[in-house]
């Protein structure tokens, strides 16, 4: 996020789009909630599900799977045309208007009507009450990323957000919602394929040497590596021999699983570590106890870009290891002494190479903990980014034209199928799973489908349906809920007996190798 | 520079900013006047009138939540007519249910007698669940008052069990409504609402339901707010007492809002989840994964020894075995193949130090920038 949590309370407008926030961010939608119905703060909901959040929602736009593209510019459109944007904001703080600006002309309203399904009334009153706002604030999850345009997506928020000022101050920001404990500290902490800790590019010659001195060790790779996305395919093709995997379950949320299982078949050797042998741990060569977060001290940053501490509550069962040790033990053993007697001195280690991260010590988040960059030891944290200016300077408007999902529905595949969390389980559901009460609640795989593509397809709330795409089919259970749009169904991809992701699209957004998890075609039958 | 507001409380003059209540200026300078039904972050109600107070000139006593404070006021928190009050509210409440700390009543014949319809309830022949962590135990200790000077009136309710997360024993409810508050303005769920009125009130879901068929998340923000025994955790009720747990602050590890939480330990065990009040990002909420989906840290399916595949079976190793294997073919493969036939994915739920030495892991020992995690996914 570029603000913080708290300060979504101070925003006059929250756009909301392509998180239900009230699942997947509970807490973190009470402030949400709490602004609209007690601070007179205004929501803008883009979201094709009625989710909770659309009983908050003043405006409400459902629009077509994988079209954000076009509202965001429809939208740039009206504020542009009707000259409600922040002149001051785009001469001083961007460049690149002019191009951005030649790109949206053709997004009128009724033109994006004609793509989005948004009626043309009701983005341009959006797009009023957005730039009309003393400060906004977008909040944007996987709905947002999870595209083939997915980058796209981002930029056309940004450029939103900047055309209308609303950056760099309480209540506004462009503000991604992080949906795993510390995926932004890993992204942070250099568990990307591009850069080092703190976005040190592994291309930088002189970040490597750096890094070289800091580690004492020689010829480091500067190369960008592999991504996730890209290493399943490798392993498909041989080229990659051997998977090193902690605590992630690819074969319950890699899209398109078939494929995904056969090519860690292909690998010379996995190594998975994890806390339970799950899916993706069964067709492990080796597989390596690991502590829980309950048996183990460290730090996790949020999604505000908050260091915090985690403490040891409680002894892991039998000869669970922290994970760091594991790796040190690797290490050592292929010849690169790595030894730590705690966690706090990796932190201390990480810190000195890590600008963003060299101001904070395990001393000074004892309490509360502290937002990157942190500089120094006397710095204050950062709640609010780009309040100056931005990383590169200027922020950069992007021109960017509407192109459709890589799948589209026909007369075979005749429905939308997107993907989700809900609220009682998590991600693969290794963890939620063990609690009766959460299985109790949500107990198995199910079909969202409106009422009226139920009439259609003849198919009655309870009965059990065999879902195909062009990958894969799985059976679930139909629910009839006036949650999903008509044309759309929704599937929890928790569920590893019916995963969703054996019928999801592996196609990649170019740039960020994100999948397509929001957007494929599938066809419904009555289970035989 | 503008005139300072200032009032007198206890004989001391303090000062205050127009807006600020009593119990606000009180608070802000260390003057404790007691709550029941006060809930930070949200609108006073006025509901249980233990936190009334003298103000001079005043026809009666005013409740220091919802009075305003005003220049020249003149206040006493522990006045003789303060604490008669107080004392009667709390000689009324526990008159009302079945609050059996043993500070209800001393004579033998009434306790044992009261004990026994209590059981009869509850089905516990233990003291009340919170016994020790309730704030009606701890104002009727502080203002020495039983509950024997009124009749105890009928239990009007039966308890609710039918959820898996939180049980609502009408029994030991005072009706103070803070359940009420969190629930709506503070986690904005709009679950539960007073129904009935006078004697019958009682906090009810979706038209009187059980919760479980009603808009209720089970986020337990309900549970946290309830001063008294009336909402519990299902599983921790009558197996966690303050005096047998201890508590550790960590980060949740459910989603990215990184709540702070407290983890209730026993005997090696998380029992217990907590929100830490008063500190962001969270302020005390929770989400109902995060509050109630903690078994997965003692579940039987944890892995306890290394496995290595042998004849398409798993077989347990010891660490020295398993490293060694470890070490042994990824070195090999590395010298066969090239550093970058090897990927390493790291991960989102594992710590940043843990996160860096995977990076250093990487890059360092296999000489491969093929590192990632589930971000994308």
């Amino acid at each position: 996020m570029t603000t913080t949590i708290g300060d979504i309370e101070d925003a006059e407008v929250i756009l909301v789009t392509g998180s239900n926030t009230t699942e997947n961010h509970p807490v973190l939608s009470r402030h949400v909630k709490r602004a609209v119905a007690f601070k007179g703060a205004k929501l803008i909901l883009v979201d094709p599900r009625r989710i909770k959040l659309a009983q908050f929602a003043h405006l409400w736009l459902r629009q077509n799977l994988g079209t954000d593209v076009a509202w965001l510019n429809g939208m740039m459109h009206v504020i542009i045309s009707e000259d409600l944007y922040d002149r001051d904001f785009v001469e001083s703080r961007t460049e690149g208007f002019e191009e951005m600006k030649k790109m949206v002309e053709k997004f009128t309203p009724e033109f994006v009507e004609q793509i989005t399904g948004v009626p043309a009334a009701d983005l341009a009153a959006a797009a009023r009450l957005y730039a009309g706002a003393k400060a906004a604030s977008i909040l944007y999850c996987m709905g947002i990323t999870q595209h083939t345009h997915g980058t796209d997506n981002v930029k056309s928020l940004a450029n939103l957000a900047m055309l209308c000022g609303h950056m760099g101050k309480p209540g506004g920001g462009v503000n991604p919602l992080r949906g795993q404990n510390n995926v932004q500290g890993a992204c942070d902490m250099g568990g990307l394929p591009n850069v080092y800790s703190g976005y040190q590019a592994v291309s930088d010659l002189a970040i490597a040497k750096k890094m070289e001195e800091a580690w004492g060790v020689k010829d480091l790779p500067t190369k960008p590596g592999l991504t996730v996305t890209q290493m399943v395919p490798k392993a498909h093709e041989g080229e990659l021999k051997a998977l090193y995997i902690i605590g992630e379950n690819p074969l319950v949320s890699d899209p398109d699983l078939n494929h995904a299982e056969e090519s860690l078949k292909h690998l010379d050797f996995l190594v998975v570590q994890d806390i339970f042998l799950t899916e993706t741990a069964e067709l492990a060569d080796v597989v390596l106890p690991a502590k829980s977060f309950a048996e183990k001290d460290g730090t996790f940053s949020n999604t505000e870009r908050r260091v915090q501490r985690i403490r040891k509550a409680v002894d892991p069962p039998g000869q669970a290891k922290d994970d760091w040790e594991i790796l040190c033990e690797v290490a050592t053993r292929m010849g690169f002494e790595m030894r730590y007697e705690s966690s706090e001195e990796i932190f201390d280690e990480l810190a000195r190479v890590t600008p963003s991260y060299s101001g904070i010590s395990y001393g000074r988040i004892e309490k509360d903990g502290l937002h990157w960059p942190c500089p120094t030891p006397e710095h204050p944290g950062t709640p609010i980014l780009h309040r100056e200016q931005f990383t590169r300077g200027k922020g950069l408007f992007h021109a960017i034209d509407y192109t459709p999902p890589a799948e589209q529905t026909d007369d075979e595949y005749p429905l939308y199928l997107t993907t989700g969390r809900v609220l009682y389980h998590y991600h693969t559901g290794t963890m939620t799973m063990k609690t009766e009460g959460l299985n109790e609640r949500v107990p198995e795989c199910f079909v969202e489908i409106s009422p009226r593509d139920a009439a259609l397809y003849e198919l009655n709330d309870g009965e059990a349906v065999e879902i195909a795409s062009r990958r894969g089919k799985i059976r679930a259970r139909i629910q009839v809920s006036d949650k999903a749009v008509s044309g759309t169904v929704f599937i929890p991809f928790h569920f590893a007996k019916a995963a969703a992701n054996r019928l999801t699209n592996a196609q990649l957004d170019p740039v960020s190798k994100i999948p397509e998890y929001k957007v494929c075609a599938v066809r419904l039958s009555r289970a035989a | 520079m503008a005139a300072q507001h200032l009032m007198i409380i206890n004989g001391n003059e303090f000062p205050f900013t127009p807006g600020e209540t009593i119990l606000d200026v009180a608070r802000s300078h260390a003057i404790d006047i007691p709550t029941l039904c006060h809930l930070k972050d949200t609108m006073p109600t006025g509901a249980c009138r233990i936190c009334v107070v003298d103000v001079r000139g005043a026809r009666n006593l005013l409740p220091a939540c919802v009075t305003p404070a005003a220049a020249d006021m003149i206040v006493q928190t522990e006045s003789p007519a303060v604490v008669r009050a107080r004392r009667l509210i709390l000689q009324l409440l526990l008159s009302s249910g079945n609050h059996n700390c043993a500070v209800r009543g001393s004579d033998g014949q009434d306790w044992t007698s009261f004990q026994l319809a209590v059981h009869n309830d509850d089905g516990s022949s233990e003291l009340c669940p919170v016994w020790g962590d309730c704030r009606l135990q701890d104002l009727a200790y502080r203002y020495q008052v039983s509950g024997e000077r009124f009749a105890s009136t009928e239990i009007a309710y039966p308890m609710e069990t039918v959820n898996p997360f939180i049980v609502r024993d009408f029994s030991r409810c005072i009706q103070c409504g803070r359940c009420v508050q969190a629930c709506n303005e503070i986690q904005v769920n709009n679950a539960i609402h007073v129904g009935y009125r006078g004697a019958k009130a009682k906090i009810i879901a979706a038209g009187d339901r059980p919760l479980k068929d009603s808009d209720c998340v089970f986020c337990g923000e309900c549970v946290q707010a309830c001063p008294v025994g009336a909402l519990v955790e299902k599983d921790a009720r009558y197996k966690v007492r303050p005096w047998t747990e201890r508590k550790v602050r960590t980060t949740c590890s459910y989603c990215g809002v990184g709540c702070q939480m407290h983890l209730h330990v026993q005997e090696n065990r998380v029992v217990k989840v907590s929100g830490v009040e008063a500190r962001t990002p969270n302020f005390g909420s929770l989400c109902v994964k995060g509050r109630f989906g903690f078994d997965f840290i003692h579940a039987p399916q944890r892995l306890t020894v290394p496995l290595i595949r042998e004849n398409g079976q798993f077989r347990e190793a010891g660490w020295d075995e398993a490293l060694d294997l470890v070490a042994e073919r990824l070195g090999g493969i590395k010298q066969s193949h090239g550093p970058d036939s090897i990927g390493v994915l790291t991960s989102a739920r594992i710590t940043n130090e843990e996160n860096y030495i995977a990076n250093k892991f990487a890059r360092a020992v296999l000489k491969t920038n093929n590192i990632d995690h589930c971000a994308r996914l």
